[in-house]
């Protein structure tokens, strides 16, 4: 079985727990570093980017989620995760994790009055997704390796690159669960990782 | 077709403050020390809850002026508080742009028979309750988030572990009966029969409670998350002690890790002198803020 963590400092990390659950992988959530062992891929789930990044900091955390980026192993970050992956913040001289290829604007859609749910036409999956953005962050550019998945009125609000999956809005607030099994899908099989020259998995 | 102000949208603000602690400020210093210490929003007021309890008159909604520079000053969410039933305060604060609005007991109320239909509003609400039929209640007129009352401006925990305790056994309660007997339930709570039946599938509240009104130690409020609050409100407890950024800082992280008593007690030492409480029986019966909404 897949072994799926969920950052759990702080947020939206039940809902993530529940989605991963709901298809069929094991979810473990995230506190500590020795969490971060015999995970398959992690979650960064959606909260206060700024109380995330300052638990991360004082727990030690910050070199082992690198460390575990540089595994290559699939990270998802919605929304605050988003601005946690992301290489480049705009406004702020320091990126957070810093390592998926796109640069993003925090609360670029407005205050919470201004927050908003929309059906979303994303590349990879069948159908509208209804998504629910609150204080949402937005994909400003991104780097030539990265594939943007989904655009809302001119902004791009989901993309991946390699290992790295991240979006604006907060999938995990709906029953529906067709992101997570997109990311999970993102999991190589045991016998891949076997395979020499994976050379996504050696850009971080 | 994009939709603002849905109830996904309202409550999942909420959900984003999931073990979090949201502090009281008074200002655009005392935010930025609230947002570096790791709060996940702020409270902004004209004065906290002791200072209220310690004036006396009638406390309103705080000077615009003061909401406004706390907005710039920081960049998580900012809450402010409107007086219970008082229409205008809560559409000044919309209008403001403030993130989320507190309908609170802590300010003198405006209406003493009805609170705010907060459905009508774009901007989310949060509300005090000390059981499920008020909890009830509250939601059914739309708050997006709840916090147990407790007794604010006290830095005495008691009646915050009533409440949270008081909601979450009625709440289990709900759980364990028969369908059937909801209905009875419903009339003896004050409650819908619909809202009773929704806590009974989802097996839980259907929005996020925090707990409110006493905390003052790391200790309070890993407590609090202990006896299964979503998080803490800590009102008085962090700009009445001592060192605040110390408490601030150890409050935040004794929420997040609540079941780790060693490294609780690591942060709790030295941190000087927390508020000065006050015991629940020296407050006249006609000062409880908890007595205020229904």
């Amino acid at each position: 079985m897949k072994r799926v963590g969920v950052l759990a400092l702080q947020g939206a990390v039940r809902e993530h727990l529940q989605s991963i659950a709901a298809c069929g992988a094991e979810a473990v959530p995230v506190k500590w570093p020795k969490d971060l062992e015999r995970l398959d891929a992690l979650i960064l789930p959606g909260g206060e980017s700024t109380a995330m990044r300052r638990l991360i900091d004082h727990y030690g955390l910050m070199d082992p989620l690198r460390e575990f980026a540089k595994t290559g192993k699939p990270m998802f970050g919605t929304c605050a995760g988003l601005i946690l992956l992301a290489k480049t913040v705009v406004g702020s001289n320091e990126a957070h994790l810093g390592v998926m290829d796109v640069a993003v604007e925090r609360n670029s859609f407005g205050r919470q009055v201004d927050s908003f749910e929309a059906p979303l036409e994303i590349k990879g999956i069948d159908g509208a997704f209804e998504a629910i953005f609150i204080r949402a962050p937005h994909i400003v550019s991104v780097g030539l390796s990265t594939e943007v998945l989904c655009v809302h009125n001119g902004k791009i609000v989901m993309a991946k690159s390699g290992q790295f999956l991240g979006c604006s809005f907060h999938p995990e607030l709906t029953e529906d669960h067709r992101i997570t099994e997109y990311f999970l899908s993102m999991i190589p099989h045991k016998s891949d990782l076997l395979l020499p020259n994976r050379s996504i998995y050696s850009k971080v | 077709m994009t939709q603002h102000g849905t109830d996904r949208v309202k409550r999942g603000m909420a959900e984003m403050q999931k073990g979090g602690v949201i502090m009281d400020v008074v200002n655009a210093e005392q935010a930025r020390i609230a947002e570096a210490a790791g709060a996940t929003a702020v409270m902004a007021l004209e004065r906290v809850p002791s200072d209220i309890r310690r004036d006396g008159g009638v406390a309103r909604m705080a000077d615009p002026r003061i909401t406004e520079e706390v907005m710039k000053a920081v960049s998580i969410p900012v809450m402010a508080k409107a007086r219970i039933g008082h229409i205008v305060e809560a559409r000044i604060l919309e209008a403001m742009g403030v993130d989320y609005i507190d309908e609170s007991e802590v300010l003198t109320p405006a209406d003493e028979e009805f609170h705010l239909l907060k459905n009508q509003y774009t901007v989310p609400f949060v509300c005090g309750c000390r059981n499920l039929g008020e909890a009830a209640r509250r939601i059914g007129e739309g708050a997006s988030m709840l916090r147990t009352k407790g007794e604010p401006g006290t830095g005495n925990i008691v009646e915050a572990v009533r409440h949270l305790r008081q909601v979450n056994a009625e709440v289990r309660k709900v759980i364990a009966m028969s369908e059937d007997e909801l209905m009875t339930e419903a009339r003896n709570l004050g409650a819908s029969y619909e809202f009773l039946k929704e806590v009974k599938s989802l097996g839980r509240l259907p929005v996020v409670n925090f707990a409110a009104g006493g905390v003052a130690t790391p200790a309070d409020a890993a407590l609090m998350m202990e006896l299964g609050a979503d998080g803490v409100f800590v009102g008085s407890g962090i700009f009445k002690s001592d060192n605040p950024e110390r408490f601030a800082r150890a409050i935040v992280e004794a929420t997040t890790h609540y079941q780790d008593y060693k490294l609780i007690a690591e942060l709790s030492k030295d941190l000087g002198i927390a508020m000065k409480g006050i015991e629940m029986s020296t407050i006249a019966a006609g000062e409880r803020m908890q007595e205020r909404g229904w």
